[in-house]
C-alpha cells in the first residue's frame, strides 16, 4: 500500500463506518427538500422553458449536497484529528505534503459523490431526469466537489476549536451553496441579488453542473467552466502551499 | 561512522519561552540514551524537532545521517516515535490501526510483524476491538506498536510508561531491551530515573532549554560530588546545629561533599556525648546525581 492509497483507505472508512450520520441523512435532507418545495413551487414558477420546477431543483440539490459534504467531509476529518490529537500519526510518517492534500481531497470528492448519486439515485423515482452533456456534468462534478474538499482542508487546518469551524460552515459554506441558485434561476432575482449571485463561485458550479442536464443555463458553461477551473486551481494551490509551510500542524 | 541522531545549535523560541537554547548532541548507532530533565526543561521540543513536528528556529537535526528538513521522508523512515500524550483513532480497531500505520509507511502485507508486535505487547486477544474500549495501558502499547510497525532503526519513547502498572512496564522494557540488543538506538525520557539508571548506557540532562550534563551513566554516578551517610545513634538527640535530619528508614542521614565534614561530624557528636552505633555510607544513585546537578546549574 502507497501511503496515499493508506489514507485514502482511512479517510474512506472513516465516513463509511458512520454512513447513516454521513451519507443516509444529507440524502434524507434532500428528499425532504424537495418535497417541500416542489409542492409548494410547482406550476407557480417557470425557470427553464420545458423544464419542470422540480426536475430544475434536482441538479441544484445534488450539487448542494454533494458540496457540502466533500467540505464536511475533509474539515471535520482534520479538525478531529487535531483535536484528539491523533493527526500526529500522519505527521510522524513520510507521507508528503502533496500526498495529504491528494488523500483528504479524493475521499473528500468520493463522500460529495456518493451523496450526490444516492440523491440522484432516489429521485429517479420521482422523476425522468436526461443528461443531455455528460461531459459537463463530470466536469462540473469533478472540479466543484474537489474546490469544496480543498477549503474543508484549508478550515479542518485553520480551525483550532469547533466553534470556529461551524463558523466557516454557517457563515461561509452554507450561504455560499443555498444562495447558489440552487432553488431558483437567478434572473428571477432583482438587480442587486443578480448581480451578487454573479460574484459567488458556487452559482457557476450549479449552473455548470444544470447544463449538463437540461443544455440549459443562466450563464454559458464555457465561461462557468472558466470561472470554476480558475476557483479550482486557485484553491488547491492555496492549500497545497498551507501544507507545505506546515502552517497550524507543525510549529 | 554516521550517528544515529545528531542535532547542532538548535534553538526554538515559542512566543516568549526559549524551549532550547543551543542544543547540540550526538547519539551513536545502537545506544539506549536517556534524556533526562524537570518538566519544562525542552526534552519533548527536543524530540518534536527530531520527528519533524516543530520546525527550530535555527540549527539542524538529522536521524540517520538524513535531514529532518531536506531529507524529512528518509529521516521519518528511519524514526519510531511513542509520543508521550494518549492518543487514539477512535474509529479503528487495534488491528486496523497498526495496518493504517504500515500504510503511511508504504509498507504492504505487514500482517507478520504486526502480529509478532501484538504478540509481544501482549496485544494479539484485543486486535478485534475498537481503540475506544482499551484500558489506558492497553492504548500505550498500542502507541508503542505504532511506533514499531517500520521497523525503524532509531526509536524514540517520550514518557513511555507514566501511568503505565509494573506488569507492562517490565514488559516492555524487556521489549525494548531486546529492541537495542538487535541494533535499534533508543532514546527515552523519563522521570522515573531507576528505569534510566539501568537501561541506559549514556544520560543527558537538560534545563532550561540547555544540557547541563551529559556522560555515561556510570560516570554520571561515579562523578556525583555529594555523598550520603547514614547513622545510628544513642545517648542523646543531636541538637540543631549538628545538620544531621531524619532519615526516612530511621536513624539519621548525613549529606557532604568531602570527607573531612564527616570527620569533623563525629567529632562534634563525641563532644555532645553522643555516640554512633552504626554509619553506613550510601552510594550515589541518580536521582541523587541529578538533583545535585539541577541545583548547581
Amino acid at each position: 500500500m502507497s501511503g496515499f492509497n493508506a489514507l485514502f483507505y482511512k479517510e474512506i472508512l472513516r465516513f463509511w463506518k458512520v454512513a447513516f450520520q454521513t451519507v443516509l441523512a444529507p440524502v434524507i435532507s434532500a428528499m425532504l427538500y424537495l418535497m417541500i418545495f416542489s409542492h409548494v413551487l410547482k406550476g407557480r414558477v417557470q425557470v427553464f422553458p420545458g423544464v419542470s420546477y422540480t426536475d430544475f431543483l434536482i441538479p441544484g440539490l445534488v450539487m448542494m449536497s454533494a458540496l457540502q459534504n466533500a467540505f464536511a467531509n475533509s474539515s471535520s476529518s482534520l479538525i478531529q484529528s487535531k483535536i484528539t490529537g491523533n493527526i500526529i500519526f500522519i505527521l510522524l510518517s513520510p507521507l508528503s505534503y502533496f500526498q495529504l492534500f491528494a488523500a483528504y481531497m479524493a475521499a473528500a470528492m468520493v463522500r460529495g459523490l456518493v451523496v450526490g448519486l444516492g440523491i440522484l439515485v432516489v429521485t429517479l423515482w420521482f422523476v425522468d431526469l436526461r443528461i443531455l452533456h455528460p461531459f459537463w456534468l463530470v466536469t462540473y462534478t469533478f472540479l466543484s466537489t474537489g474546490i469544496f474538499a480543498a477549503l474543508g482542508i484549508i478550515a479542518g487546518i485553520w480551525a483550532e476549536k469547533f466553534d470556529q469551524m461551524a463558523a466557516f460552515q454557517n457563515f461561509i459554506i452554507m450561504p455560499l451553496t443555498f444562495l447558489s441558485g440552487v432553488f431558483y434561476s437567478i434572473h428571477s432575482l432583482p438587480p442587486f441579488w443578480l448581480i451578487a449571485s454573479h460574484l459567488n463561485p458556487v452559482f457557476y458550479m450549479t449552473d455548470g453542473f444544470r447544463y449538463g442536464f437540461f443544455g440549459q443555463s443562466d450563464v454559458a458553461p464555457n465561461i462557468s467552466f472558466l470561472v470554476v477551473a480558475g476557483c479550482f486551481v486557485a484553491i488547491s494551490a492555496f492549500t497545497l502551499l498551507m501544507l507545505k509551510r506546515g502552517y497550524k500542524l507543525r510549529y | 561512522m554516521t550517528p544515529a541522531l545528531r542535532v547542532r545549535g538548535l534553538r526554538k523560541k515559542f512566543r516568549t519561552t526559549l524551549a532550547l537554547d543551543g542544543v547540540s548532541l550526538d547519539i551513536g548507532p545502537g545506544e539506549f540514551f536517556g534524556l533526562l530533565g524537570p518538566n519544562g526543561a525542552g526534552k519533548t521540543t527536543l524530540i518534536s524537532v527530531i520527528a519533524g513536528l516543530v520546525r527550530a528556529d535555527e540549527g539542524e537535526a538529522q536521524v540517520m545521517g538524513q535531514d529532518v528538513r531536506q531529507n524529512y521522508r528518509d529521516a521519518r523512515r528511519a524514526l519510531g516515535v511513542v509520543p508521550q500524550e494518549l492518543v487514539f483513532d477512535p474509529f479503528f480497531t487495534v488491528r486496523e490501526t497498526l495496518r493504517l500505520q504500515s500504510g503511511y509507511f508504504g509498507i504492504r502485507n505487514n500482517d507478520a510483524w504486526i502480529g509478532e508486535i501484538m504478540e509481544r505487547l501482549d496485544l494479539a486477544q484485543h486486535a478485534a476491538k475498537n481503540m475506544r474500549a482499551l484500558s489506558g495501558g492497553m492504548k500505550r502499547r498500542v502507541l508503542v506498536a505504532q511506533a514499531l510497525v517500520h521497523k525503524p532503526p532509531v526509536i524514540v519513547l517520550d514518557e513511555p510508561t507514566a501511568g503505565v502498572d509494573v506488569g507492562l512496564r517490565q514488559a516492555l522494557w524487556e521489549f525494548i531491551k531486546d529492541l537495542n540488543r538487535q541494533g535499534h538506538t533508543i532514546l527515552l525520557t523519563t522521570h522515573y530515573l531507576e528505569e534510566a539508571e539501568s537501561l541506559c548506557n549514556r544520560i543527558a540532562m537538560m534545563k532550561a532549554g540547555r544540557i547541563v550534563a551529559l556522560d555515561s551513566t556510570q560516570n554520571l554516578l561515579a562523578g556525583s560530588s555529594e555523598h550520603r551517610a547514614c547513622l545510628q545513634l544513642e545517648g542523646g538527640t543531636p541538637s540543631q546545629d549538628i545538620s544531621l535530619s531524619p532519615s526516612p528508614e530511621g536513624g539519621w542521614e548525613f549529606s557532604f561533599h568531602d570527607y573531612s565534614e564527616l570527620e569533623q561530624l563525629l567529632a562534634r557528636l563525641r563532644q555532645a556525648d553522643i555516640k554512633v552505633k552504626e554509619l553506613q555510607l550510601l552510594e550515589a544513585d541518580l536521582e541523587t546525581v541529578f538533583k545535585d546537578i539541577m541545583n548547581r546549574s
